[in-house]
């Protein structure tokens, strides 16, 4: 906001500047041919139209040239209309009605001529004028010879502003002239309409208007090239103003000041300000660096060299890098950043959330703050008449809690009514009420905190929702899964049994291991785990029991310990203590060792045993394979994966080319969203399979595996040995801004301080008599019809606690 | 009353130079914490302190708890509402219109089950406190009347100090803390010309047969006078009354200790020309003469000085006899005096300091937000004559205000002299606003001391998390961290009640047109009681609550909110509350706080380096909300709301791909993907 402020400021005092010696007229003059040379003064420049005297008194061309009045004006040309009258003959007066044109003197020196169609509108007058006026200031060129004669000519001497637009006349053009006008002086502008001369100097984009910033003054060295900074912005006045002051600013300032009070032309034209923090002992080093970060954020942001030493203040010992916004009042901010890239992609970022927010303040049609944007409350609301099964549920009370809750098994939802998420988690809960109907021995009970807001507190829930199992004898468990039917569900059936189970005989124990056991349980959780211990080992009993327990709900655990549990040992190669685990889906039983571990140790082991080798990533399991922290290889699979690439992917496992990555397959059938994922990393997007690389937690490089390629064992290798050595490509960077608020908030703050200011001006007396009251009140009437136009509140002024003084002994009411 | 018979008790002052000489010989029993007075506020004082297993006293000089209320008022209506339905169960909203119970865990202890009246009669209260006490077995030592405090240096103290007690049989009590909770039991007394021809409310009739046919003169305006008039309007010939300010309705002030509808009815028959009538004049500069036949005359005192040796009505010159229609010509038969009570100030020893305020305050002693004297450290003011703290403002001199003041200066106490901090609930950010919506709309001792309590949520690092403090005394926010024992080291919410800046007022029109606010822009000017939100980025000094701008209950926030007032004091409406909040709060922290399904942050952990707190906090801990089949269908439909993928990709690819493209630019696309549009175009 401050910034489009202070941008505002700088264009009018540019115009300003350009117009202060200027009369001001605005409408066009219509002259007779003498009377109009009469009016011609030397050295100044004019631009006539010259009509028969019986054309139309409008048409396009005058209405475009009449508005091209008080622009030109601006630059001290006039313009008028000259009516050719038959007594007074004029060689500018054409001898067909067609042939009209307009003329351009300098003092009474004609300068160019132009046919009408060339001045099509007001942009193409204005342009064309100045380029007419301008000749030697602005060097039209059309090949990259010329613009290197230029360059060589102009090194060590001046800058250049070279710009190209697609043709003369239109807006890019006129601005270009206008900053001419102003600059040319200072710069050569240099102008071409030639693509190829462009692309020639290796720009992109070549459909757009360009304009490049020649630092050619620097250069002494003639061999040497002149740097080169491309205006990033639209061509319009303004801009190509704005970032010439950016690039007359000196490249890099020392200071040794408070970098909150530090000012320079860059805070005014809006740009942010970039400290590099430095001390004696580094200086040479911190000022090469500090050179490379000011040439590269040029015209960006302005870059400062703050030496710490002779610095008053104190800054954050380990900050290198301080970052101050070019809003007023916002501290600065301390960074640390270890790399020129990361402060480059600060200040871009910053500057993106600025313009962003410029563009809502200035966007009548742009999203209202008043409008919902939490997708949950959205849903929710939009849900809420529909009417669910609550009935399936029992609703607990204050009264009721106690007791249902020791009288049965139960699990409790605690909610909110009016919280969004709550009222969405509790849809899936009455889900899963409608799945277990008649089926479980668990009842499925709810409070709403919002009505009972002691018994939560007494049940140590201060957050929404929170789900909770009662067990008889036993402690409360707070259910800690994902908040949908499914992960519940699961925990609710897991929960049937008590854990770790105990396994009494050696056959029990294989119906365990080979899921007949618990045929039912088994759908829920695809391993089952078996501890082995001799009857001696306690601790680790112990320990293995308080794991199976913690694991309750997420997976089956049991626990074999009798005399004869070497027969078990032996058979699955197992050393006690170990485990067992089953692996369901593969039928396979795999043994892992347990060697002196704690719980917490067992526990994690189990976790790791539940993740698979080349898992489909789905959007309940990705948070497990995330927390291993190693880029994602995901395979992208419209349907069911390739049995061929799957087969390829594990080969490569097992040859542990893949160690230092999580491979995974995603299911666009099963998991939509993932296309939302491949239209991040692909523009536009190749045909399905696709294999990427995510470096989700470094970088956020995505690499893709060439689609041109079949996924086969050799290519994947060669791919992967390329990543490796860095020869790769990555195809996106996925964005590393931090979430910001979506929109901004009501600032009753200003408002409340607009209010203040405006009732400072009205002079109100602190004491008023009884008659002044009652005019006063009078007044306030009046005032009532316009308190919502005018937020500026006068009702109320008198203070409340005004004493009335002197003796008044009358009523009242008089 | 039992001052001066026991002064003699206390001995001469050699005993107690003995028992100073000699502590060894004996001892007196020595306690951590005294409470004087049995009252709502020394029991309330007292639950907290049995609570907390604390060692303690109560002493009370009459037989029974509650003493005041078994005389008081006079007329026996309390005025305080007795509020049974809300229509609401939650037990701690209740206590919003619940004016008479005190705090306890016991929901038997609330005083609905004690009275059915909506002004319940006051023995009903004396029988309720006898109840409290007896029930949650306070300790409280009956017809104990401490006659004297005094002070004895000791550097072993808590304070640096013990207080003395010394009860009416002379037996000594030596306390580490003091708590005083003994109400304003001296009636109110102006001293002019006449004077002693007024009868007082204490002790006045309260028979309206007393006053049939009388012309009757009340002095002052308060409850206690409107109410003395009320019962007996209907008998006499009129009834005048007397006081120095215009009177306040406590509907225009807001504020629950002027003048109350229920005892209105003497304005009604004045403004309804019934004889009846209001006078103003300051009773310092009148006097009130006797006549031969013993009615009383009123005059302004310099009439008096001009023939001061006969002070008679029949010989001097009153009013009336130079302006005809002076509006007090009429002769009364009765003047009662209705001035409110004092502060008992007689049994604190000088060396307490216990002083009396100014102005308003004159009738309390003077003690700092934290309710602690500003004489002695140490002793603490609790209930009716604490209200200097809010007096004319919050409810801090009546039960259903001082029961959360009381429980504020235990909280204190518990961390000054236990290291007990202040409890707080500590949350992740994710549940900011919930935790602040939950309490806006229950609870009550935010909504009843309102401006004085105010709840605080200190933020940690990085904003990822927060504690929640309840009803802390708000004036003493500069000093939270020394009181609480909590850090605020980065940044805090302040969560205080409020109504109106210029809504109240004793001459205010509270029923103007316009006067509620809807629209949740013009929340700011909301009139009614509505919550209010301060943000700070730093804790603020003393000097900044001190010299805060006026008007304003707490120094200048680095950012402001307000939730616009509601008719139902409900606040809960998605857009019209919970949405301004939730945009004001991510503001303040700069981070996003929109809750997200699974499938969204699914997407966002695939699509970016970072995550909302939302996600991060529940999703990648595995606890992410998963959409059910028909809030799905919502989200498509909604079509605000991004379906898949709010990418800023060009729309023509992927709409060639898949068929559904969600509008570019949407509102609800997350930052980081919105603004992945403009870096690309950055890279040259």
């Amino acid at each position: 906001m401050f910034s489009g402020f202070n941008v505002f400021r700088v264009g009018i005092s540019f115009v300003i500047m350009c117009i202060f010696y200027m009369p001001t007229v605005n409408s066009l003059p219509e002259l007779s041919p003498q009377k109009y040379f009469s009016t011609l003064q030397p050295g100044k420049a004019s631009l006539a139209y010259f009509c028969q005297a019986d054309s139309p008194r409008t048409s396009v061309f005058l209405e475009e040239l009449n508005e091209a009045v008080r622009p030109l004006q601006d630059y001290g040309i006039s313009v008028a209309k000259v009516n050719c009258v038959k007594e007074e003959i004029s060689r500018y007066c054409g001898k067909e009605k067609d042939l009209m044109k307009a003329y351009l003197f300098k003092g009474n020196i004609l300068l160019r001529e132009f046919p009408t169609d060339t001045l099509f509108d007001v942009n193409a007058i204005v342009a064309h004028v100045l380029f007419a006026l301008l000749f030697n200031e602005v060097k039209y060129i059309t090949n990259l010879e010329d613009l290197q004669n230029i360059e060589n000519a102009l090194k060590g001497k001046a800058n250049i502003i070279f710009s190209y637009v697609r043709a003369i006349g239109i807006p890019e053009h006129r601005a270009v002239m206008e900053a001419a006008f102003v600059y040319g002086t200072t710069y050569q502008f240099v102008l071409t309409t030639e693509i190829a001369l462009l692309e020639s100097i290796g720009s992109e984009d070549v459909e757009y208007a360009h304009l490049y910033f020649f630092h050619c003054k620097l250069v002494l060295d003639l061999t040497q090239q002149c740097r080169r900074t491309l205006m990033e912005q639209p061509l319009t006045t303004l801009n190509i103003h704005l970032f010439i002051k950016t690039m007359k600013a000196s490249l890099l300032t020392e200071v040794a000041e408070d970098p909150q009070q530090v000012s320079t032309v860059h805070l005014q034209l809006g740009l942010p300000l970039v400290f590099i923090v430095s001390q004696q002992a580094t200086y040479e080093a911190d000022r090469r660096t500090a050179e490379w970060v000011a040439w590269r954020l040029l015209g960006k942001a302005g870059v400062l060299l703050l030496l710490r030493d002779s610095l008053e203040v104190n800054i954050p010992q380990d900050a290198n890098v301080v970052f101050k916004r070019a809003e007023e009042g916002v501290p600065v901010e301390f960074l640390v950043l270890h790399d020129v890239d990361l402060i480059i992609s600060h200040v871009e970022n910053n500057m993106h959330i600025e313009e962003i927010q410029e563009d809502e303040d200035n966007d009548m049609e742009g999203p209202d703050i008043d409008v919902q944007d939490d997708e949950v409350a959205e849903t929710v609301f939009r849900d809420r008449k529909r009417k669910l099964p609550l009935e399936l549920t029992v609703e607990l009370t204050e009264e009721t809690f106690n007791a249902t809750v020791m009288a049965s098994d139960s699990i409790v939802l605690f909610y909110a009514g009016w919280q969004a998420v709550s009222m969405a988690f509790l849809q899936s809960y009455i889900d899963v009420a409608v799945k277990l109907k008649g089926t479980s021995t668990m009842l499925l009970t709810r409070i709403n905190c919002a009505d009972w807001s002691d018994v939560c507190t007494k049940q140590n829930v201060t957050e929404f929702p929170i789900v909770k199992m009662y067990k008889k004898g036993e402690n409360p468990v707070s259910y800690a899964g994902m908040l949908g039917t499914e992960d519940l569900l699961k925990f609710i059936q897991l929960n049937r049994i008590s854990y770790p189970v105990n396994i009494i005989s050696i056959q029990e124990a294989e119906e365990y291991l080979s899921g007949e056991l618990y045929k039912d349980l088994i759908s829920y959780s695809s391993v089952s785990v078996l501890g082995l211990f001799s009857p001696t080992m306690k601790t680790a009993k112990e320990d293995f029991s308080e794991a199976g327990n913690y694991l309750k709900g997420y997976v089956i655990t049991g626990i074999y310990s009798e005399e004869d549990v070497l027969l078990l040992s032996t058979k699955y190669a197992a050393s006690l203590p170990a485990l067992l685990l089953a692996r369901h889906t593969e039928g396979k039983i795999e043994s892992v060792p347990l060697a002196s571990t704690h719980a917490q140790d067992i526990v994690q082991i189990i976790t790791d045993a539940l993740l698979e080798m080349f898992p489909e990533i789905t959007v309940e399991n990705l948070p497990s394979y995330f927390r291993l922290q190693k880029p994602l290889l995901i395979l992208f699979s419209d349907g069911t994966v390739n049995p061929q690439y799957k087969k390829a992917i594990l080969t490569l496992v097992k040859q542990k080319y893949l160690d230092s990555f999580t491979p995974c397959w995603l299911n666009l059938k099963n998991t939509p969203v993932g296309r939302g994922i491949l239209r991040a990393y692909f523009d536009p997007l190749p045909p399905l399979p696709l294999l990427v690389l995510v470096n989700l937690h470094s970088g956020g490089q995505v690499f893709a595996f060439p689609s041109d390629q079949a996924i086969i064992e050799e290519n994947l290798v060669l791919w992967l040995k390329k990543l490796e050595a860095g020869l790769e490509n990555h195809i996106t960077i996925l964005p590393a801004q931090e979430w910001k608020p979506p929109l901004p908030a009501y600032d009753f703050l200003s408002m409340i301080d607009a209010a203040t200011s405006h009732r400072g001006t009205r002079k109100v007396p602190k004491c008023m008599k009884e008659t002044d009251v009652q005019e006063n009140d009078k007044e306030q009437h009046e005032d009532k019809s316009a308190v919502r136009k005018e937020p500026i509140e006068t009702l109320r002024i008198k203070h409340w606690n005004r004493k009335s003084d002197g003796i008044t002994l009358e009523e009242d009411s008089e | 009353m039992g001052l001066s018979a026991a002064a003699p008790l206390w001995g001469p002052p050699g005993l107690l130079l003995a028992i100073a000489l000699h502590p060894a010989l004996s001892v007196p029993p020595r306690r951590d914490y005294c409470v004087l007075g049995a009252g709502p506020a020394g029991l309330q004082m007292a639950y907290f302190l049995q609570r907390a297993g604390r060692d303690y006293a109560v002493f009370e000089r009459a037989p029974r708890p509650g003493s005041f209320f078994t005389r008081y008022p006079r007329h026996r209506k309390l005025i305080s509402i007795n509020k049974r339905y809300t229509g609401k169960a939650n037990a701690e909203f209740n206590l919003r219109h619940d004016w008479n119970s005190l705090l306890s865990h016991d929901p038997r202890l609330l005083f609905r089950h004690y009275s059915r009246a909506y002004f319940p009669d006051a023995r009903d209260m004396v029988r309720y406190l006898g109840d409290f006490a007896d029930t949650l077995g306070l300790r409280v030592q009956y017809n104990t009347t401490i006659a004297h405090v005094t002070l004895d240096k000791d550097r072993q103290a808590w304070n640096g100090h013990y207080f003395i007690l010394t009860d009416q049989k002379g037996q000594v009590h030596q306390c580490s803390v003091l708590l005083v909770a003994t109400g304003l039991s001296v009636p109110n007394q102006v001293d002019f010309p006449g004077s002693e021809y007024a009868e007082g409310y204490e002790s006045v009739s309260v028979d309206p047969e007393d006053f049939v046919g009388q012309n009757v003169l009340i002095l002052g305006r308060g409850n206690s006078a409107f109410e003395t008039a009320e019962n007996i309007l209907g008998v006499t010939n009129f009834i005048h009354m007397l006081s120095r300010s215009r009177v306040r309705l406590s509907w225009a002030t807001h504020y629950v200790g002027d003048l109350r509808a229920i005892n209105n009815g003497l304005l009604d028959t004045y403004q309804l020309k019934s004889l009846d009538g209001l006078l103003e004049s300051d009773l310092m500069d009148l006097a009130i003469l006797k006549d031969s036949k013993g009615k009383f005359h009123v005059t302004p005192k310099f009439f008096l000085e001009e023939a001061s040796t006969n002070q008679s009505a029949d010989s001097i010159t009153l009013p009336q006899d130079d302006n005809d229609n002076f509006a007090m010509r009429v002769p009364y038969d009765r003047v009662i005096r209705c001035l409110g009570w004092n502060f008992d100030f007689s049994i604190f020893n000088k060396s307490l300091r216990l002083n009396s305020g100014n102005a308003f305050g004159k009738k309390y002693p003077l003690i700092r937000a934290s309710y602690e004297s500003k004489g002695s450290r140490g002793l603490f003011i609790l209930g009716t004559a604490s209200h200097s703290v809010d007096y004319r403002k919050s409810a801090g001199g009546f039960i259903h205000g001082f029961r959360y003041t009381v429980r504020a200066v235990h909280r204190l106490l518990e961390h000054r002299h236990h290291s007990v901090t202040w409890p707080a609930t500590k949350l992740p950010i994710t549940q900011l606003t919930s935790s602040i919506v939950r309490r806006v709309n229950e609870a009550s001792g935010l909504y009843q001391m309102f401006g004085v309590l105010a709840d605080v949520i200190l933020l940690k690092e990085n904003s990822t998390a927060f504690e929640y403090l309840e009803e802390f005394p708000i004036q003493m926010l500069a000093q939270l961290e020394t009181l609480t024992g909590r850090k605020a080291k980065h940044g805090l919410f302040v969560i205080n009640m409020e109504y109106g800046r210029n809504f109240s007022g004793p001459d205010k029109d509270v029923f103007f047109d316009d006067r509620s606010v809807g629209h949740t822009e013009d929340a700011w000017q909301s009139n009614f009681l509505h919550p209010v939100i301060y943000y700070y980025r730093y804790l603020p000094t003393e000097q900044e609550v001190r010299f805060r701008p006026a008007h304003w209950p707490l120094p200048r926030p680095t950012a402001i909110h307000h939730i616009v007032e509601d008719f139902l004091t409900d606040w809960t409406a998605p857009i019209g509350h919970i949405l301004p909040l939730r945009r004001f709060l991510e503001n303040c922290l700069d981070t996003d706080l929109r809750s997200f399904y699974a499938e969204s942050c699914f997407l966002f952990t695939l699509t970016c380096q970072k995550l909302p707190p939302f996600c991060q906090q529940g999703y990648l801990r595995m606890q992410g909300l998963v959409s059910t089949e028909s809030l799905r269908q919502h989200r498509v439909e909604s079509r605000l709301l991004q379906d898949y993928a709010p990418t800023g990709r060009r729309l023509e690819d992927s709409s060639q791909q898949l068929g559904d493209q969600e509008p570019l630019g949407s509102p609800l696309a997350p930052g980081p993907l919105a603004q992945s549009v403009d870096s690309n175009k950055e890279e040259l």
